[in-house]
């Protein structure tokens, strides 16, 4: 196995770059794509090396390009589709929902959707209330797609080839506040699926389960709390959709005990549905009442001390994990 | 008007309004991209700067109790609306004096005593929104006109289209203010829309529109005073392309790379402040020490509003959650 | 609100270990009530309160050992309100620069909903199951869990200090009440026996004791442990639990060791992989434990992780045990006493020998009768072969 310096924007620029060159049938599409190189950068460069027809610049049109994707998935080719965010995601809320989700079905089997949409999510730059949601968690309440939340640089740079393999649409949901992680890409693609949750870190006394932009946090108050005795399992969800219950299952029954973290909104989120499955999944293995850490019930405010109040941080998980962890008595 | 000494002293008045109005952006920009560099500004900044001429001369010709649906380039909006610029500072800033409490930031500017309502930063958004606040003044019987400021890159969005048909087909009173600065983020006019002619498409609604060179304050301001008082006459929506360019890049983190640099300076060349001074000076208007009696009113109200920003309190965390929703009824 | 310290029990005692709270948050004490028992020097006393209310919180953990004076609880007195939640201090208000650092956490769970309802002593789902296995009395346990309540870990080590001097008889019957009345409701009992030819064992056993001092010497019960652990090798669907619906085998052998208690009672440690040992290591593990069940000094995992148990009731000199299954387990292997009976040899002679009555109680909803009758055909096969136990 190699490793290689790299960055988590890299990664899945690596990603791209290997996708486009393997299957003339990929394109890549969106908003700023082409010229400018992505907003987040992460196309930088493609343009010229696979040109205007395969690297689209697309018009502000979220729920018609998005809607061409769908077409041109059905027509044959298997596009990506970038949003630039998740927030402007909602504009093309239909055509995910109503159509790409739905077609295999209410074609009853005929049709399908190999379609990849990749898009930004996530607070942490004091970009507001309309730049810094995490709604993730709306898609990964449809049946019909499969929904990803790459947090390490081996899944920016190897969900992709095995989201392009799937037969129906997948989202990629990057969080913003990783474009800039660094690290070493050891990572062989083989060892990557889009189907199970990974432990990032083992423990005995407490699960600490997330995704995304959550998990460096997490793990940060992971170690926080190993220098208190407290051994935190930190689980990765890595597939929003469908969740892998066993993995919860499993971590839940090995510590008997668990935080959710997660930076979207508490009521209605994925956490609340963590919380669900953790009590149906492992109700009498529970040693303490599992508690959440999510984001204030509030649109994202600008200032820096208000949206750091506002969201999951370090400090906040492990206060979570301290109040419910094993005491060694 | 018939004693020219008059048309002469008025019209010389209004055109230092329109340049100081113009300066005041200028700078009060230029100052935030220092302070945005200093990490005082944080988030995303947009700046106006080469825009100028169009917000104010656009808020010259409407009344107080008319709306005013901005953008998230929303500085020059709320500073020619009449925001004072101590509260729009301190919006910059995140504090709670800000115009918007602090909570929105560059972006989301707002004010509900001069009916500015924002500061909408996803593309396209706020044309239903003016839309809307049209319905609510005819249903009303109220003589107000909505402006609504949108950039080229929000035409190629549906909202422009369902929100022209709508105004179109209920003549709403609503002037539609299309700041054309030919780019969509990093992509051109030309490669993001079949037909560039944006004037073109409102017209295919039967919307009356036409296209003007936003670059020039008093061209502007004659089109949108004829405009606004067609509409307060109830003759349904007016849509005005005002062809512009901004001199900055996109945003603070954009490397301009699209924009040929040749392509920038030639318009600087035509900016509105830019081409404004001279012709005053030419028709003997205004002097040297006039621009610096200006600028330097200009800097003094800028410092004020600096030194107000940064003296103001960060809001307390315990009151995070304010403003999410009405307090229950008892 | 007042506070209930470590009492002074006599001039010379300076300190002492709690180690059973009688009393849990929430309860209500009268003057006089016995709230705890405290071990000092001179042994385990009850101690009592002075003073009438309600339990508030309790201040020390078990096995902690505190000076004398040291608060051991709060008492709410009669009449007055209950403490209000203490918030958090709120930070205060911020200025220039940006306050980030000195933020409070948001509080990190749900507001508490007040109801009209009763408030339940608060136990985990995984203690109040273990509680059930274990046949632990929830109002004995003291809580260390958060919100107060009772985990897992405090109903095991509840279960393991439940010493004879210090539980009073009437809870370890009820405790056995429970587990045995559940076994019965809720296990399909079947029921094998037959009688072993115990001479090659008794005789094997002689032999090897005769050189031995009597602190050494290995008895039967040994061998018949032994023998249970080897022959489950083989048979899986007897050593496991019973749990959500569903037997649960388990890889390990535990097997656990039915102990009639002096002061009445019973219970059944567990002999951690009597299989992987020799028979002297074995004999010394099972003196051991026998000896710490008496004294009362098991471990929490002696007394939860049994996957089978033996019963033997030779000393009482009954020839047959119809022996209840200890839930979650799914047998329980009984012995009788060695009696002497005619016993048809193989060549067909008729010749008085030593026996005893081997005995399976096995949950129907694992295993069947016919894998019963190999499971104690094999018992008994081990045991006609000692030396290679």
């Amino acid at each position: 196995m190699t490793a290689a310096k790299a960055t988590y924007r890299g990664a899945l620029r690596e990603a791209l770059r290997e996708a486009l060159l393997a299957d003339p049938r990929v394109f890549l599409m969106g908003e700023d794509v082409g010229r400018y190189g992505g907003s987040y950068a992460v196309s930088m460069g493609l343009l010229e090396e696979f040109g205007p027809e395969r690297i689209r610049d697309t018009p502000l049109s979220e729920s018609a390009f998005v809607g061409a994707g769908i077409g041109a998935a059905l027509g044959g080719m298997r596009p990506i589709v970038e949003i630039m965010t998740v927030n402007f995601s909602l504009l093309a809320l239909d055509q995910i929902v109503n159509t790409a989700a739905a077609l295999r079905h209410m074609s009853g089997g005929q049709f399908h959707v190999p379609l990849v949409i990749r898009m930004a999510t996530g607070a942490g730059r004091q970009l507001a209330a309309q730049h810094s949601h995490s709604l993730e968690a709306w898609y990964a309440h449809v049946p019909g797609l499969r929904v990803l939340a790459p947090a390490t640089l081996q899944d920016a740079r190897y969900m992709l080839p095995q989201a392009l393999r799937r037969e129906d649409p997948v989202l990629i949901f990057e969080h913003a506040q990783l474009y800039n992680m660094e690290g070493e890409l050891t990572a062989e693609a083989a060892e990557i699926d889009i189907r199970s949750a990974a432990v990032r870190r083992p423990g005995r006394d407490l699960s600490l389960i997330t995704y995304g932009g959550s998990l460096p946090k997490t793990l940060r108050a992971a170690e926080m709390l190993a220098s208190e005795g407290i051994e935190a399992e930190v689980l990765d969800l890595r597939v929003l959709r469908p969740l892998d219950d066993r993995a919860l299952a499993e971590s839940v029954r090995r510590t008997r005990r668990a935080v959710v973290v997660d930076e979207g909104w508490r009521s209605g989120s994925l956490a609340a549905e963590l919380m669900a499955r953790i009590v149906e999944l492992a109700f009498y293995e529970l040693d303490a009442p599992p508690v959440r850490v999510c984001t204030q019930e509030l649109p994202i405010p600008y200032p820096k001390h208000l949206e750091d109040a506002a969201l999951p941080q370090a400090e906040t998980i492990a206060a979570a994990a301290r109040a419910i962890a094993k005491r060694h008595v | 008007m018939t004693d020219p000494s008059l048309e002469a002293l008025l019209s010389r008045s209004h055109a230092l309004e329109l340049l100081h109005g113009m300066l005041r952006i200028r700078r009060f920009e230029e100052k935030c991209a220092e302070l945005y560099g200093q990490l005082k500004i944080r988030g995303f900044l947009h700046l106006y700067i080469g825009e100028e001429a169009i917000a104010v001369a656009a808020m010259a010709a409407l009344e107080k109790s008319d709306a005013v649906v901005s953008t998230y380039r929303d500085h020059g909006h709320a500073l020619a609306r009449g925001i004072s610029m101590n509260a729009v500072m301190a919006e910059m800033y995140g504090k709670r004096t800000g115009c918007s409490g602090g909570r929105g930031g560059s972006m989301h500017l707002f004010d509900a005593a001069s009916r500015f309502y924002g500061g909408n930063a996803i593309v396209g958004g706020g044309l239903p929104l003016a839309v809307g606040l049209g319905l609510a003044d005819k249903m009303q019987g109220r003589s107000n006109v909505t402006a609504c400021f949108f950039g080229d890159g929000a035409v190629a969005e549906g909202e422009f289209h369902e929100s022209m048909n709508l105004a179109a087909l209920w003549r709403l009173p609503v002037l539609f203010l299309c700041e054309n600065n030919y780019y969509a983020m990093g992509t051109a006019l030309e490669r993001a829309q079949s037909e560039t002619d944006i004037s073109a498409k409102a017209r295919s609604y039967r919307i009356p529109a036409e296209a003007v060179d936003g670059m020039d304050v008093t061209a502007v301001e004659q089109a949108v005073r004829q405009a606004v008082a067609a509409v307060r006459a109830g003759a349904g929506p007016h849509f005005l392309e005002l062809r512009t360019y901004r001199f900055r890049a996109h945003s603070m983190f954009d490397a301009d790379l699209y924009r040929d640099k040749d392509e920038v300076e030639a318009w600087k060349k035509k900016g509105p402040i830019e081409t404004l001074v001279p012709s005053l000076q030419q028709a003997g208007l205004v002097d040297d020490e006039e621009i610096d009696r200006l600028e330097r009113a200009v800097a003094e109200e800028i410092a004020a509003a600096v030194a107000f920003a940064e003296q103001a309190e960060w809001e307390p965390v315990e009151q995070l959650l304010r403003d999410v929703c009405a307090p229950e009824p008892q | 609100m007042s506070e209930f310290r470590m009492p002074s029990l006599g001039a010379d005692m300076d300190k002492a270990t709690l180690v059973q709270w009688l009393v849990k948050p929430g309860d209500t004490v009268a003057r006089g009530d016995l709230v705890a028992a405290v071990e000092t020097d001179k042994g385990v006393f009850d101690i009592e309160i002075f003073e009438s209310g309600t339990i508030e919180a309790l201040k020390v953990g078990l096995d902690e050992t505190v000076l004398v004076g040291t608060v051991l609880a709060i008492v709410r007195g009669a009449g007055e309100p209950a403490a209000a939640a203490v918030p958090e201090a709120p930070a205060a208000p911020a200025a220039s620069p940006l306050p980030a650092a000195t933020l409070p956490p948001p509080a990190p769970a749900i507001a508490p909903v007040p109801t009209t309802l009763q408030p339940r002593a608060k136990v985990t789902p995984a203690g109040r199951k273990r509680a059930l296995e274990l046949g632990v009395s929830l109002d004995k346990v003291s809580a260390t869990g958060a919100d107060g309540a009772v985990t897992l870990a405090d109903v095991e080590r509840a279960a393991a200090q439940a010493r004879p001097g210090r539980t009073p008889g009437a809870d370890m019957r009820s405790v056995i009440a429970a587990s045995m009345s559940r076994s019965k409701r809720e296990i399909p009992h079947y029921y094998l026996g037959t009688t072993v030819d115990m001479k090659p064992a008794i005789d094997w056993l002689a032999a090897r004791n005769r050189e031995r001092p009597i602190t050494e010497r290995l008895l039967l019960g040994v061998l018949l442990v032994k023998a249970v652990a080897l022959a489950l090798r083989d048979m899986p669907e007897f050593n496991g639990w019973w749990t959500e619906g569903a037997f649960r085998p388990s890889d390990r052998i535990h097997v656990g060791v039915a102990v009639s208690l002096r002061r009445g009672g019973l219970i059944a440690p567990a002999l951690h992989d009597p299989g992987g040992m020799d028979l002297d290591t074995l004999m010394r593990a099972f003196n051991d434990l026998m000896a710490r069940a008496r004294g009362g000094h098991l471990r929490a995992s002696e007394i939860a992780d049994a996957t089978i148990t033996v019963t033997s009731l030779g000393e009482r000199g009954v020839e047959s045990i119809y022996p209840i299954i200890h839930p979650p387990q799914v047998a329980i292997v009984g012995f009788g006493s060695t009696v002497t009976r005619p016993w048809v040899a193989p060549e067909g002679a008729i010749e008085a020998r030593p026996c005893v009555h081997a005995s399976l109680a096995a949950d129907h909803r694992v295993s069947d009768g016919h894998r019963g009758a190999l499971f104690l055909a094999a018992i008994a096969g081990l045991l006609q072969q000692p030396e290679h136990l």
